[in-house]
């Protein structure tokens, strides 16, 4: 049992951050490269795929790298320090988990080195208006016409779902929900694309009869639900890097704002507060860490996500609300770069589950076990 | 990284587990999961049990009984040493004086302490606090002045836990009352209990209980060769004790144990014609207080099984604020399942109300102090607003 990085990992890790600081070594690299749809920046995304990162957790023969769960973390986290609006983990962890997960070999073959290498961008559209946070569908159904399904209703918000070339839907299905690839250039497919208040970019998409392929068969929402885990643990490291770099931020500024004669940091008020923000910052880490490896060991990976989105929830709503409050006005502006942690921590918050609904998911389960141990079943296969 | 123990430290966690759940009597574990004080004697009984095996004081120097292990190994010893409701044992001894006699005591003192400390043949007590000295200990006042071969100590003691136990006390005390910094005139002696001059008033708690006492020296004369290490350096010495085993103080399997007992309880409890335990308000409650400690469980283990060579690991510092709240919270827990049951509270014999809600509210009540002692919240905050992020 140990919780350290191993040298290759140390080594993945700087070298995703020397990419990243170089992209977005300041925050108005990121509000220029935001402002203006796709909402990322295409050349950065090309160097991700150079890097091999956009393949990490694919199997090699799929053309993936045969990475796990842990190498996506260290990505997802250093994402977070910087808050680059690459979509990542959509891609990688969502659509591209999903199609390994349950595509045919043909639709892994042709997809998968196609994300891998940066080629093709493929999200997951799955969020419905009027739900939320379920691993079903119910807007969008899906129709059985000839060889192929046509899909028919709406899905928003869908992350990157404008500039999307291909995207995973979810849709009503008999006896389930099931999952199918439309194509971006599909007719009776509409798109919508906007900015979001975290700087990155959504759209609504509209499916009238669309045209689609069955992604595998059948009812897929066991594979849905563990998409969905999976994507509230890198959410939960990227969370973590934001966290980081608020604190970081905060306590640097605290060293340096003068009021009243004096630095920020005589004041007992506020240090302890920042004291506290540390607090919650490395006990979500723990929990974090832990959920990446509850995955990469094979245990109960939903099971552990709900754990780590209950605590990165409570701590990134804490440390965001604090980070705004101990800087001051200049918190709030869009100009200075603290506010953009604290508004990127609310949306990641409100993506796949906040920490009440996390812990409602818990608290069905307190009476099944006497203790929890985070070593043990099911979290250890 | 890697989630599973290795099979050498399953077999160990085995191996403790097993050992403290048969082999320490059944009757002192009982009477610690029912949150009562246990007896002078059952501590006793429960560490010569203990030291016996060989697990009393695993992390001491090897030659005076310490094990070698790995910090790691240490934790799990602890953590299934509480999950059993094993006394642990006796801090003062153990954590406290023992290490720092083996770290800067000569080697009479060693000979003559520290089998006897490991044992609990000598039962120690702390003579820190005072009562204008709690978490700014240095400006203690209790003086010791040289006449002759002798010490003599002038001085008052306060928050002296079990002191009414004590065979021997080791104090902190001011041999330069002209030292430039207050730090740098305080020396350690250590002086049996009934020595002549000293004198020991309990103090009753909000439980009450008789856990802690005033001790007050006039004119106690403790022989030179009572002093521990070198004189005026006792301040380094009381840092290198207060620093010791800073893992341990986060209690997990305390408080995972406390937890367990309250969704028993809260399935004893009918509330809206259903138990408790199904009440949604109660449940998420309860999973919410379940993760804090899982978070915690995780953060201590990424401490102890850090490699980095001596250092201790920056997130070390949030165990003993966070173990606190946490222990706090579980008390209240219970306090509240309980509900009007914990008025019952000194309740004997002819009461209906079970044992657990008897002890609830003094229970919740006594660990008001475990915020408070060990360095309070507050200090701790400052050290991770100092230290760590350089505030």
């Amino acid at each position: 049992m140990n919780f350290d990085y191993d040298s290759e990992q140390n080594d993945l890790r700087e070298a995703v951050r020397g990419l990243l600081a170089r992209a977005y070594s300041d925050s108005e690299q990121r509000r220029t490269v935001t402002k203006t749809d796709p909402g990322f920046d295409e050349k950065t995304w090309s160097r991700l795929a150079e890097m091999g990162l956009l393949g990490l957790p694919f199997a090699e023969e799929d053309g993936g790298m045969g990475a796990g769960p842990i190498e996506v973390a260290i990505v997802a986290e250093e994402i977070g320090r910087v808050l680059a609006p690459e979509p990542f983990i959509e891609t990688v962890v969502l659509a591209g988990g999903l199609i390994a997960a349950v595509g045919t070999a043909e639709q892994k073959g042709e997809l998968i080195g196609a994300i891998s290498e940066g080629t093709t961008i493929a999200v997951f559209a799955h969020a419905e208006p009027g739900t939320r946070w379920t691993a079903t569908a119910e807007g969008v159904t899906a129709t059985q016409a000839g060889d192929g399904w046509t899909l028919t209703g709406v899905k928003e918000p869908v992350p990157s779902g404008a500039r999307a070339d291909v995207l995973v839907v979810s849709a009503a299905i008999d006896g389930g929900t099931g999952l199918f690839l439309v194509q971006g250039d599909a007719a009776g497919l509409t798109r919508t694309g906007y900015r979001t208040h975290d700087g990155t970019w959504a759209a609504n998409v509209r499916l009238e009869g669309t045209p689609a392929v069955a992604l595998g068969s059948g009812d897929r929402t066991a594979a849905i639900e563990r998409a969905l885990a999976e994507a509230r643990i890198a959410y939960g490291h990227e969370a973590i890097g934001a966290m980081d770099t608020a604190l970081r931020t905060t306590a640097e500024y605290l060293k340096t704002r003068k009021q009243f004669g004096v630095t920020l940091n005589k004041f007992q008020a506020l240090t302890f507060r920042a004291a506290d923000m540390y607090v919650s910052l490395e006990l979500a880490r723990s929990t974090a860490l832990w959920a990446s490896m509850v995955a990469d060991a094979g245990g109960d990976v939903v099971a552990a996500a709900d754990r780590a989105r209950l605590q990165t929830s409570r701590a990134g709503r804490h440390i965001g609300k604090e980070a705004i409050q101990l800087h001051g006005g200049i918190g709030v502006t869009a100009e200075y770069s603290v506010g953009h942690y604290t508004s990127r921590l609310t949306a990641i918050d409100h993506l796949l589950g906040d920490g009440d609904w996390a812990a409602d998911r818990l608290a069905a389960t307190v009476a099944d076990h006497e203790t929890v141990d985070p070593l043990g079943a099911p979290y250890s296969s | 990284m890697r989630l599973q123990l290795s099979p050498e430290l399953e077999a160990f966690r085995e191996e403790m587990r097993t050992f403290f759940t048969t082999q320490v009597p059944q009757e002192i574990r009982d009477t610690v999961a029912a949150h009562r004080h246990p007896t002078k004697a059952q501590y006793v009984e429960a560490q010569q049990v203990l030291n016996a095996a060989g697990l009393a004081v695993p992390h001491w120097p090897v030659e005076w009984g310490g094990r070698d292990w790995t910090p790691l190994q240490r934790h799990i010893w602890r953590e299934e040493m509480q999950l059993a409701s094993v006394p642990e044992p006796l801090a003062f001894n153990a954590s406290m004086i023992g290490p720092v006699i083996a770290a800067f005591g000569n080697q009479e003192q060693k000979e003559r302490f520290l089998p006897k400390t490991a044992n609990l043949d000598i039962w120690w007590c702390q003579g820190f606090s005072e009562p204008d000295a709690g978490s700014d200990l240095a400006s203690l006042r209790t003086t010791a002045v040289r006449d002759g071969d002798d010490w003599v100590v002038n001085g008052q003691k306060t928050w002296t836990t079990l002191g009414q136990y004590a065979d021997w006390i080791f104090c902190l005390v001011r041999t330069d009352p002209t030292a430039e910094k207050k730090q740098r005139g305080i020396s350690m002696l250590v002086f049996p209990m009934d020595s002549p001059g000293v004198t020991l008033r309990p103090i009753e708690l909000l439980d009450g209980g008789f856990e802690v006492n005033e001790v007050f020296f006039e004119d106690v004369r403790v022989p030179a060769e009572n002093l521990i290490g070198e004189e005026n350096r006792g301040w380094d010495y009381a840092k290198f004790l207060l620093g010791n085993e800073r893992v341990g103080i986060a209690r997990v399997g305390a408080t995972k144990r406390l937890i367990a007992q309250a969704k028993e309880h809260a399935q004893a409890i009918t509330s809206g014609g259903r138990p408790l335990a199904e009440d949604p308000r109660m449940a998420a409650r309860i999973a919410e207080l379940e993760n804090e400690l899982v978070a915690l469980e995780l953060t201590a283990l990424r401490v102890v099984a850090n490699s980095a060579d001596g250092k201790p690991h920056p997130a070390s510092s949030v165990l003993k604020l966070r173990g606190s709240e946490l222990q706090q919270a579980a008390t209240e827990l219970v306090v509240d399942i309980a509900g009007p049951l914990s008025l019952a509270s000194f309740a004997e014999d002819g009461s209906d109300v079970p044992d657990w809600a008897r002890v609830a509210t003094p229970s919740y009540l006594n660990y008001r102090k475990v915020s408070i002692y060990g360095g309070s919240n507050e200090v701790q905050r400052t050290i991770i607003a100092g230290s760590i992020l350089g505030l």
